[in-house]
């Protein structure tokens, strides 16, 4: 039971000796690892994860709104929504690889289509959900429709809409870590290519892209809390201790 | 141990070279008769070792939240770390998760089992929770009334309540895990991601568009399945409606009776 434990926190420790100090690759000669390596890696998997996501958000959030305010294609966005889910990550990326390329700006283009139908989602039916005393309230003071959607329903849709934002970032940020099977060389290269950075790499891979999807998730879930608005906690507070 | 990413020739070049079929030899994305000599080979066992991943790890998913909701309802305070905890797995992507399991369990089937089963108990008992909370208040009132206890009242009124919800769970878990189930071949778990990972086949057209059509496919399955169960399972609901079109049924066919 000792040696199956000392086993495998050897293998972490092995783990972060990689990230922290770099080791001896297993077969091509010289350093692997190391600060360095990880840095550019992780830098190439957060700007790749945050181009998709800011190209789904342009997209998919104006649409959201849109149709949601109009109260209009339902059965568009939830089958987006449903569609998205039973499209694998993998074989998104091997349709791009094989029929469309490889490199950066093709894998942001994958990742997006794969952040866009949360987003959408949670968008139409955050907007759509909204009291509509609240929205008749704001008709009646004079406000405009633009006004109405985005000054009253977005903050109170906000919650929800951050939920599709995170489910978008965590699969985001999953999905890059195989994006070195399209040759781009985030995080999830550690991971793919063995040969080349050994048991030590792998977990060392593992580790840093679990660590890296936790913080994100942990900032957007903050992020949400921030912009869900006062009303609408009390409103919470009130509906749970009733 | 698989080497991923290694500069092996890619399966359309190996075919190419002792192939005399031109679709082949292009790459082409349509090579039916290539399919055809290949289906039974290739594609039949990952098909299978896909099933049995998503089978297994929704059927243990489901019991593993069935347990922590029964649990759970008694003791409320319960809630919110069994949610915490599920939650920060489910944050885990799958890529990682496996790797960082192997040191412990190995590679293997069972490495991708736990990873997916543990995504799976969270989408269900979730589910579950909030399926329990939507039960309202008077049929839980009216089973205290007849002199029920907590687990009759559990199993009896508020289990066959939320049952619409566990259902949707249940359909969510499965799409989903048919999808992450393409990865599970990186724990050496296989299904049909083998067919795309190793090899180096990421490259040859007709492979892609097979496995994009045998795992959509799936997920597309399961998803009617699921989709007309819940469907099924919810008649009770309409019909509880006025306006529901089971009840304007039954009172056309009282309507008839009473005639007759």
């Amino acid at each position: 039971m000792s040696g199956l434990a000392l086993g495998f926190l050897g293998s972490f420790g092995d783990a972060f000796e990689f990230i922290f100090q770099g080791q001896q690759s297993p077969l091509a000669r010289g350093e692997v690892g190391g600060p360095d390596r990880v840095w550019d890696f992780l830098v190439t998997h957060v700007a790749l994860s945050a181009a998709a996501m800011a190209l789904a958000l342009a997209i998919a959030l104006p649409l959201g709104i849109y149709l949601g305010h109009r109260g209009r294609g339902e059965l568009f966005a939830v089958a987006a929504g449903n569609a998205g889910r039973a499209l694998p990550e993998l074989v998104l990326i091997a349709l791009f690889v094989a029929f469309i390329g490889t490199g950066f700006d093709n894998v942001t283009l994958a990742l997006m289509i794969l952040a866009v139908p949360p987003i959408l989602t949670n968008t139409f039916v955050g907007i759509k959900q909204v009291d509509r005393t609240a929205v008749e309230a704001a008709r009646g003071m004079g406000m405009s429709e633009r006004a109405i959607a985005l000054r009253i329903e977005l903050p109170l849709a906000a919650p929800t809409i951050m939920t599709g934002v995170r489910t978008s970032a965590i699969n985001v940020i999953a999905t890059a870590a195989i994006a070195p099977l399209a040759s781009v060389d985030t995080l999830g290269r550690f991971i793919l290519a063995p040969n080349v950075y050994g048991d030590a790499g792998v977990i060392a891979g593992a580790i840093l892209v679990a660590l890296l999807a936790l913080t994100v998730e942990l900032c957007l879930a903050g992020l949400q809390s921030a912009l869900t608005p006062k009303g609408v906690k009390l409103q919470r507070q009130a509906l749970e201790t009733a | 141990m698989n080497f991923f990413l290694a500069a092996e020739e890619s399966l359309a070049d190996k075919l190419a070279g002792d192939s005399s079929d031109q679709c082949i030899q292009d790459n082409g994305a349509f090579c039916f008769n290539w399919i055809a000599e290949n289906f039974s080979d290739r594609y039949v066992t990952p098909t299978l070792e896909h099933l049995y991943l998503v089978g297994i790890s929704v059927i243990l998913g489901f019991v593993l939240a069935m347990g922590m909701a029964v649990l759970s309802h008694r003791r409320r305070w319960l809630v919110p770390p069994f949610i915490g905890f599920t939650g920060i797995l489910y944050t885990i992507p799958s890529v990682a998760f496996f790797f960082l399991l192997s040191p412990i369990t190995g590679r293997g089937v069972d490495t991708a089992l736990i990873a997916l089963t543990a995504y799976n108990i969270q989408i269900i008992y979730r589910n579950i929770v909030v399926g329990l909370n939507n039960v309202p208040v008077g049929p839980k009132d009216a089973g205290r009334g007849m002199g029920m206890t907590g687990p009759q009242l559990l199993w009896k009124v508020e289990f066959p309540l939320a049952v619409p919800e566990i259902v949707a769970g249940l359909r969510i878990a499965t799409v989903s895990t048919v999808a992450i189930a393409t990865l599970a071949d990186l724990a050496g778990g296989g299904g049909l991601g083998s067919q795309i990972i190793t090899g180096s086949n990421i490259t040859f057209k007709t492979n892609i568009l097979v496995v994009t059509v045998l795992a959509v496919g799936m997920a597309v399955i399961f998803d009617v399945i699921f989709l007309l169960a819940q469907r099924r399972l919810t008649r009770w609901q309409t019909a509880g409606e006025s306006t529901g079109k089971s009840s304007r049924r039954f009172e056309a066919a009282m309507a008839r009776s009473r005639a007759a």
